[in-house]
């Protein structure tokens, strides 16, 4: 068992409310790092010394938020009105448990059950807000006792192994600070690493623009955790990544062209290595990148992210295979990091 | 000069993929500046030093041009794709693309079963002249410009990426032609425009401009049952006023008019409701800038046949060159 990643998927921290994560992770690398730090947005910045053989400053940035959901009113009978906290699908909301607040009460997103469904029901998609979350308190000033209008929501999944698989909630993006954690714990680098365990990701990349501002470093390597979509399809139109079969590459999404210099970097090292690799589907999404990549007149920036499917509901899957190939290709890459490569003469 | 438009508009460079751009531009501009660079993002960076009574000006032309990008190769070895930047179904059936490595692709769509309308990118696909994704050239990930001849027809001048490689004509120009500042000038030969004006936004963090100006191409009213729009092709350089990303320093504005006025340049205000430039990235990186545009009407914009006229961008050029040789008082 990955005790690693049960720990990091079973603790909560959805987008703005990282505490708990935070704690965790900085009890985890206290040990394996020089310095840490927590800045204004609730960022973890860690620097592990590197050997001094190089002047590089390298920002390996993992986000440590997860989506949720916010409470938005109590009503009369002691429902509890939420809204997202990051992107969702509302059909895998209905009939999940949650835990909601500091205390974690348990909460149920309440679904009609199918015996009191009415013709036409049984198709329709219900809205987010006709939903709500389910206590089981009597009243208002009951539920009121145990939860704040403000307070955040997360699912509850525990984590569990099935052979190569692992099944668990907030994979996106607690593989990457799996994998962050682990290269902490690793050699020195001939430069200083700077890890940020970043907030508010998926909320709009908020934390690691102000992170990398903060840092300024030379380069940067963004570990992330994309969506597979390789379940069965006749179309052979538009697959994305695959679980198995290795590390994605980023190229393209919606908010970068990822530093063609790094990309190829990073293929090359795991060409070198024997590393599996795949590129993502160029186009839609985003990750941290996009918020590093324009700062401080650039900052040259790439992802490597481990496949992981039905991301943004209450269970993910992703391979361990994939996982540990992750942390290979990634200290591989920032082992193998010159100035050299990030170099502009022309 | 068409010497040049032609080797600037026909060159490869979609957005992130801008090297061959400044192999171009480099040599043109190196005996005229002080100093030359380029940053992270791959923008071209050329300084001319001002007499030091001046501002801080960051003039900025993106080199990159809307473009295509491998997303996925059937079985059967062809390409799917996904676009760089504005591009459109309606601009793509029979179109040719072409990729860094020379290899030109037709682009077509799945079957059409209803001709009134246009498929979306991804019922699209591009043939390389692979037979199976085993001998097909071309990989996931790889990034297609569209290939299109240069014409002059009189004055009118038609192309592909006219947007923006007409802009860095007026740059590349302007530098030549300027014979002394009182600015110290950045000429910023920028990338990534396409996909949201990103290589100024990083170029203007750095530099940190008091004053930054675009030079890019803007739509025209002047076509058939085209949306009302006060700028026409043939009369003149278009002062920025507005667009959807930036409303355009007031100041700015008045001393680009007044200078146009001064020197006998026929200028048009443009007031675009879609659209933006990298003077929005410039606008507001770092502390913030004046910020305004100098636009080249062109008709056309993200097809493939661009239109610009001649005189348009000799007197885009004439305008840039007095704006900044003489003191800008905001």
């Amino acid at each position: 068992m990955n005790e690693l990643l049960k720990q990091l998927t079973e603790a909560v921290g959805v987008s703005s409310a990282e505490k708990e994560v935070r704690l965790l992770i900085r009890d985890l690398i206290a040990d394996h790092v020089d310095e840490w730090h927590v800045d204004a947005m609730g960022n973890l910045i860690a620097v592990k010394r590197g050997t001094g053989a190089s002047d590089l400053r390298v920002l390996v940035d993992a986000h440590m938020d997860e989506v949720g959901l916010m409470v938005i009113d109590i009503d009369s009978s002691g429902m509890l009105k939420f809204d997202g906290v990051g992107g969702f699908d509302d059909r895998a909301l209905l009939g999940k448990v949650v835990q909601v607040g500091p205390k974690k009460i348990t909460g149920v997103i309440g679904a009609r059950p199918i015996h009191l469904l009415k013709a036409g029901q049984y198709t329709a998609v219900v809205k987010r807000d006709a939903m709500r979350i389910d206590i089981g308190a009597k009243n208002k000033e009951a539920a009121s006792s145990k939860i704040k209008v403000g307070d955040v929501a997360a699912f509850v999944t525990e984590y569990e192994e099935l052979g190569p698989t692992a099944i668990g909630k907030a994979f996106d993006n607690r593989a990457g600070c799996a994998a962050l954690i682990e290269l902490l714990r690793a050699e020195p680098y001939p430069f200083d690493l700077v890890a940020a365990f970043t907030v508010q990701e998926e909320v709009g990349l908020r934390g690691a623009e102000v992170a990398a501002y903060g840092v300024k470093p030379d380069a940067a390597l963004v570990l992330e955790c994309t969506p597979a979509f390789d379940l069965p399809n006749e179309d052979d139109v538009s697959p994305n990544v695959a679980l198995g079969h290795g590390p994605s590459i980023y190229v393209m999404d919606r908010g970068t062209i990822q530093d063609p210099r790094l990309v190829s970097h990073i293929s090359r090292t795991a060409a070198e290595n024997s590393i599996p690799f795949q590129i993502r589907q160029p186009g839609g999404g985003g990750t941290n990148t996009a918020a590093i990549q324009r700062l401080h007149g650039g900052i040259p920036a790439a992802t490597i992210a481990t496949p992981g499917r039905y991301a943004h509901t209450p269970a993910m899957m992703i391979n361990l295979d994939d996982y540990a190939n992750v942390v290979r290709l990634a200290e591989a890459t920032l082992r193998a990091l010159t100035p050299e490569i990030i170099k502009r003469n022309a | 000069m068409n010497e040049l438009i032609k080797k600037l508009v026909e060159a490869y460079g979609p957005s992130g993929f801008e090297d061959g751009m400044r192999d171009i531009i480099r040599p043109e501009i190196e005996a005229y500046a002080d100093e030359i660079r380029v940053d992270t993002m791959g923008n071209l960076i050329a300084f001319k030093k001002g007499n030091g009574e001046g501002l801080k000006v960051m003039i900025a032309a993106h080199m990159d041009e809307i473009g295509v990008m491998v997303s996925h190769i059937t079985k059967e070895g062809f390409l799917r794709f996904t676009n760089i930047g504005g591009v459109f179904g309606h601009t793509l059936l029979g179109s040719r693309v072409q990729f860094a490595d020379g290899t030109v692709g037709v682009v077509f769509s799945d079957r059409i079963e209803d001709r009134s309308k246009v498929h979306p990118l991804n019922k699209h696909f591009i043939d390389v002249g692979a037979t199976s994704k085993e001998d097909c050239p071309i990989k996931v990930g790889d990034a297609a410009g569209f290939h299109r001849e240069f014409v002059a027809r009189g004055d009118q001048l038609t192309s592909k990426a006219m947007d923006d490689r007409i802009g860095c004509i007026v740059g590349i120009e302007a530098l030549k032609r300027l014979e002394s500042s009182p600015h110290d000038i950045y000429f910023v030969f920028s990338v990534q425009e396409e996909v949201g004006t990103r290589g100024a936004e990083a170029a203007a963090n750095g530099i940190q401009p008091d004053v930054g100006i675009a030079l890019d191409v803007t739509l025209t009213g002047d076509t058939p049952e085209k949306r009302p729009l006060a700028v026409d092709l043939g009369k003149g350089p278009a002062i920025k006023v507005k667009d959807r990303g930036m409303i355009a320093h007031t100041g700015l504005v008045r001393i680009m008019k007044q200078r146009a006025e001064e020197a006998g340049i026929d200028y048009q205000l443009e007031v675009l409701e879609f659209g933006s430039t990298d003077a929005r990235s410039i606008q507001i990186a770092g502390p913030g800038s004046a910020a305004g545009c100098i636009s080249i009407p062109c008709r056309y914009v993200h097809s493939q046949s661009e239109t610009v006229d001649a005189n348009d961008v000799e007197e885009s050029i004439n305008l840039l060159v007095e704006i900044l040789s003489k003191p800008i008082e905001l």
